[in-house]
């Protein structure tokens, strides 16, 4: 019975990681900046690229991952400075500089280095509760999801940065009118979200192929995990992905993973309906 | 009813304007009696575009609501095409697929409207949860290649892409070469007037006053949200259009058509030409279209770069379109080197006779 549980509990992980880790550097940038950064599967692809890479070098992989994240964040900011601070007052507009870039990147990507590059294997290692079992890999990266949420738990609520940049996400004039350097904010802000998604592409590198274009599998989660979180993605990005992972779940048991992103797609589509603001409007008002 | 050719929501108006429209609409008619047939084929590929493009400027220029979600209705009626056109077998019926398939596209965007707009969702959600819905279709039907996956007698084909549907076919006449050419032509000339007509009417008003502001057209007594649905049914129901001629055209579809980087070339083809513009958008696609086949002869990923190039600098230096702004700078060239030959008073009669013809 408790291997039964365990094995449920495993799959939710196992969907929860891939929302949280793919979805934690779009909502941290939407948040702050009311962006939408339609690059973030790039950033993704930047990340498992540079993880593979540099673990093709001999580098050990958990080093290599967090040399990608850095490297994901580094070329955020660098972005952010060139292309998307000229649009934070059109953010329509900045959803079209960053998907103009997306295409650049991938395509140039598929000129430069071609179609698909030697990946690493996961890493082995499993372990067997009754009659299952399980990879531990797959469970790192659960505990790497929850280390995320975690770690921007404490950046945000518990930072002298955390509270500036709380107080330039409610009202950023005003903040900058309390003497906040808001540029900066927006910068370390779209920096942090841009080594989220790179973290992210370097975590799943070893499970998956690599190709130019892999971004695209992760974008549609990272989506509707933010669609659904609402505006206050602090409260809202960890009950939208524990909620969308056990509709995914119960799908992708039953009729498998296709199905599963499918039925996750109406659900939100029924849910923008009932809740337009998101899952976080609600917590603010019960919090009231 | 024909004086809403001519209004505020649209650029272009008087006896030159229309000449001018004549001109080129005759060019293109005699076209295919110099062209080789296979030119004539390239072009008809061009145009098949157009209507997509028509579809996502009445909703994004004028609506205020930018779609991602062209290629998923795209997708939709060309599928619908090919599952029509195989199991109702060839011949005239094709002719119902082509309309049937429309229908269905503008049911689906009539569903995921309802949704989306009485939700109250807008603006940046509006272009995520349309894009979030077209990669989740074209993955659905990447993935669709066993035996398994058919619709009666067609088979989806997964990656590969359903094929095997007859052409438009009236009779025993296949509607291929200069023959679908004319038909695109006619087409094209027909959504263009209609949307003309559609944006200077009280309709089209009410369109453009939710955009400027969805609150103080409410305030004024519309139901902005039905505006706003026959918005996007009658733009995604062009963007159908498309698809199901697209696939008569080729007898193919594949599922990367729908998914990225197809999503993104309705925006580019719009945000360059100008959206604010019926016109605009008109002449800009159909010169992006011709390059980006120009070019994808040589590398297809050099075009497509080009393309995000294009959308990068659109954004950042000519916010308002390419095609838009450079059609501007002419008319204020031509209107100031007129003033300087004629007298002033002149000028503005002929413009107040234009108006009212």
């Amino acid at each position: 019975m408790s291997a039964e549980l365990f094995s449920v509990f495993y799959q939710f992980a196992d969907v929860f990681a891939f929302l949280i880790l793919s979805a934690a550097g779009l909502a941290i940038v939407f948040g702050m900046m009311g962006v939408i950064n339609m690059a973030h599967g790039e950033f993704i692809m930047c990340g498992a690229y540079v993880t593979v890479g540099l673990v093709n070098l001999g580098v050990p992989l958990p080093i290599a991952q967090i040399l990608a994240a850095l490297t994901a964040g580094i070329i955020g900011m660098i972005v952010e400075l060139l292309i998307v601070r000229r649009f934070y007052k059109r953010p329509l507009d900045s959803l079209l500089a960053t998907w103009g870039l997306s295409l650049i990147v991938t395509q140039s990507m598929l000129l430069i280095v071609g179609s698909a590059v030697r990946g690493i294997g996961t890493p082995e290692g499993s372990f067997a509760i009754g009659g299952y079992t399980f990879s531990t890999y797959r469970l790192v990266l659960f505990f790497c999801a929850v280390a995320v949420l975690a770690g921007l738990y404490i950046i945000f609520m518990k930072t002298r940065f955390g509270v500036i940049a709380r107080a330039t996400m409610q009202n950023a004039a005003m903040a900058k009118a309390l003497g906040a350097r808001t540029g900066r904010i927006y910068s370390i802000s779209f920096g942090i979200g841009t080594a989220l998604a790179g973290l992210c592409g370097a975590l799943y590198a070893p499970t998956m192929t690599l190709i130019p274009t892999m971004g695209a599998t992760f974008v549609v989660e990272s989506f509707v995990t933010v669609v659904i979180g609402g505006a206050n993605v602090l409260l809202g990005t960890a009950p939208a992905a524990v909620f969308l992972a056990m509709i995914r779940m119960a799908l992708n048991a039953s009729y498998g993973q296709i199905i599963g992103q499918i039925g996750m797609l109406f659900a939100v589509i029924l849910i923008i309906r009932v809740l337009p603001e998101g899952l976080s409007s609600v917590l603010v008002r019960r919090g009231r | 009813m024909l004086k809403l050719l001519d209004g505020p929501q649209t650029l272009g108006r008087g006896r030159i304007f229309w000449s001018c429209f004549l001109a080129v609409l005759a060019g293109a008619l005699i076209y295919p009696l110099f062209a080789d047939s296979y030119d004539v084929g390239n072009f008809a590929y061009f145009l098949i575009w157009i209507f997509m493009a028509l579809g996502l400027c009445l909703m994004w220029g004028y609506g205020g609501m930018l779609s991602f979600g062209q290629t998923f209705f795209f997708g939709i009626a060309g599928y619908g095409y090919g599952v029509l056109a195989i199991n109702m077998g060839g011949g005239t019926a094709t002719i119902a697929a082509l309309v049937l398939s429309v229908v269905i596209a503008m049911i689906a965007a009539g569903i995921l409207g309802y949704f989306m707009i009485w939700g109250g969702i807008s603006g940046i959600f509006f272009g995520i949860v349309t894009l979030s819905a077209t990669l989740v279709l074209a993955f659905f039907l990447g993935q669709t290649a066993g035996p398994e996956w058919h619709i009666g007698s067609a088979r989806l084909n997964g990656f590969n892409g359903m094929k095997g549907m007859d052409p438009l076919t009236v009779g025993s006449f296949d509607i291929e070469g200069s023959a679908l050419y004319y038909v695109m032509i006619a087409l094209i000339v027909i959504v263009y007037i209609a949307l003309r007509m559609l944006v200077n009417s009280s309709v089209g008003n009410v369109i453009v006053a939710t955009r400027e502001n969805p609150q103080r057209a409410e305030m004024l007594g519309y139901d902005v949200r039905k505006y706003q649905l026959l918005t996007f049914v009658i733009g995604s129901g062009l963007a159908g259009l498309s698809g199901a001629l697209y696939t008569s055209w080729g007898q193919f579809i594949t599922p990367s058509s729908i998914g990225l980087p197809a999503a993104a070339m309705p925006i580019v083809w719009v945000a360059f030409s100008g959206r604010n513009d019926l016109t605009a958008t008109l002449v800009g696609s159909f010169l992006l279209l011709f390059g980006f086949q120009t070019i994808t002869v040589y590398s297809q990923q050099a075009a497509l770069v080009l393309m995000g190039v294009l959308l990068l600098a659109t954004v950042m230096l000519a916010p308002q379109g390419f095609v838009l702004g450079i059609g501007k700078l002419v008319v204020d060239w031509w209107s100031r080197r007129r003033r300087r030959n004629e007298s002033p008073a002149l000028a503005d009669a002929g413009r107040l006779q234009s108006d009212e013809t």
